[in-house]
């Protein structure tokens, strides 16, 4: 397995395994034999941090549309509605997280801090063309933090 | 002289919420104790319409005036300019609290100037209006400590500035106005204090009110809106010329304004309804990183809902979209800051 890819912020490296694809709204996938596993990134943890509240707002074997709603996540210092990164069907919920949240953080993301399961058609983009996002997308974030957008 | 006194005008809630109700009237009765304050109550404020008793009365005040509602007190005083109640914004101290972290200057700092126009500048006459939101506490004290601190700075500069001349009203205004004072007056005297039916009734209106001490000019909202909402007074300076033509419920064009200076009081995110600075709470909203749809996505999306509406075509992103998004000039360093404050920030 090659090394993982690592993404400036500011100081912190935001680590970028290769075993696995991702979408444009900053989550991983990997790959089972008829589902995705998913779950957020390095990046996504390090803008979050301190997540201590998690909430679905649909249930298992749900079809959504891309941009669908389908949950929340509150941290220490953030707030943000959850997406369905593609169109598809929602299997299942990491039912670890809702009893605690914490696995959600640097150390587990890519491994015990899953989210949920899902089917899905889409072609997702491979570590480079992640990485490729993140620094183009690096103004628009810092001006998201900034809360300059409206 | 009689203008000594302050003007405290309470702007009574959309519906009829028992508590909120109830705010409205322990405040009106505590405040009509008060010797040097006139106190009055109108109907909501983004609800008068321009010949409305209430709007004529508000006209009608000379000097300094406090008005207490139901609103941001951004969307406050740009609804009341709307209604030609001109000041300068006063301070108020009561206030929603914000977080230290987001007093930060540069996260306020804004690189664009607000479009100016003389003409504007010279309608605003040299008194302020204090705009205070009720929903910022649920105990009248609070508002009554606040009020008298206004109050006696008021007289202060009063004093200071001397004699500012002012135009009497008109009689008719002045007929006018004095009635939601004899109500009170009224209801004083057997112990009950006016209910919303007894002042002039109006009815839910929904349209965007422009904050002229952002707005640019940059005519982005008139190009997106396809409904004919605005348009361009004599001097070159956009405004909101046909109210009654907005969608109700569509905040379409505030998303598209680069400046955030399109306000709709009604609407449920902070940010379009005119609250100050950051919103969403206290904390930062990730949702577009996300994969919440852009705020253009999102203004497209509304605005199509309401062309077919009309049995129009929807349009999508093709008509007027903004070819905006100014690339800021962010150096390394400014990034590392960025992410090292986010770990200073005690949300």
């Amino acid at each position: 397995m090659p090394d993982d890819l690592v993404f400036m912020m500011g100081n912190f490296e935001a680590r970028i395994p290769q075993d696995r694809v991702y979408s444009k709204s900053h989550l991983w996938l990997m790959p089972g034999e008829d589902r995705w596993r998913v779950g957020f990134t390095a990046y996504s943890v390090r803008l979050l941090q301190d997540v201590y509240f998690l909430d679905w707002a649909v249930d298992p074997f749900t079809q959504v549309r891309e941009k669908q709603k389908i949950g929340e996540i509150e941290s220490s210092k953030a707030l943000s509605d959850l997406y369905a990164p593609s169109a598809g069907r929602i299997l299942e919920f990491n039912e670890e997280l809702l009893n605690d949240p914490s696995a959600i953080n640097q150390a587990d993301n890519y491994d015990k801090g899953w989210l949920f399961e899902m089917e899905s058609e889409v072609q997702w983009l491979t570590p480079a063309e992640y990485l490729q996002v993140l620094e183009d997308g690096w103004e628009q974030t810092q001006r998201i933090i900034k809360g300059q957008l409206n | 002289m009689a203008d000594k006194k302050l003007t405290v005008v309470i702007s009574q809630a959309q519906g009829k919420n028992p508590a909120k109700r109830e705010l409205e009237e322990s405040l009106a009765a505590a405040l009509l104790m008060e010797a040097d304050l006139e106190v009055s109550l109108v109907p909501h404020l983004y609800d008068l319409s321009a010949d409305h008793t209430g709007t004529l009365f508000l006209q009608a005040i000379r000097g300094d005036v406090v008005v207490l509602s139901w609103l941001y007190p951004r969307a406050s005083h740009w609804v009341l300019d709307r209604l030609d109640v001109r000041g300068r914004e006063g301070l108020v101290l009561l206030k929603e609290e914000i977080d230290e972290a987001e007093e930060d200057p540069e996260a306020a700092e804004s690189t664009s100037v607000p479009y100016d126009n003389p003409e504007r500048q010279k309608s605003i006459p040299d008194r302020k209006i204090y705009s205070i939101d009720l929903r910022v506490s649920s105990s009248p004290d609070d508002y009554l400590t606040e009020i008298k601190r206004l109050s006696q700075d008021a007289q202060v500069q009063t004093f200071q500035l001397g004699n500012m001349l002012q135009e009497t009203p008109r009689p008719a205004q002045l007929e006018k106005y004095l009635k939601p004072l004899d109500i009170i007056s009224a209801q004083k005297m057997n112990g009950n204090i006016a209910e919303a039916d007894q002042l002039e009734p109006t009815k839910r209106r929904w349209y965007p009110v422009i904050d002229y001490g952002l707005c640019t000019n940059c005519m982005e909202c008139i190009d997106f809106c396809l409904f004919g909402v605005y348009g361009v007074d004599q001097g070159g300076q956009i405004l909101v010329e046909e109210q009654d033509s907005c969608k109700k419920g569509c905040p379409a064009c505030s998303r598209v304004c680069p400046e955030n200076a399109i306000i709709f009081p009604g609407h449920k995110t902070p940010g379009i309804a005119g609250a100050d600075g950051e919103v969403a709470g206290l904390k930062i909203d990730l949702s577009k990183l996300f994969g919440a749809p852009d705020a253009l996505e999102m203004a497209a999306r509304e605005r199509d809902v309401e062309l077919v509406a009309e049995g129009r075509d929807a349009v999508g992103l093709s008509v007027g979209i903004p070819s905006r998004l100014k690339v800021s000039q962010s150096t390394s360093d400014e990034l590392d800051d960025l992410i090292d404050s986010l770990d200073a920030m005690e949300l």
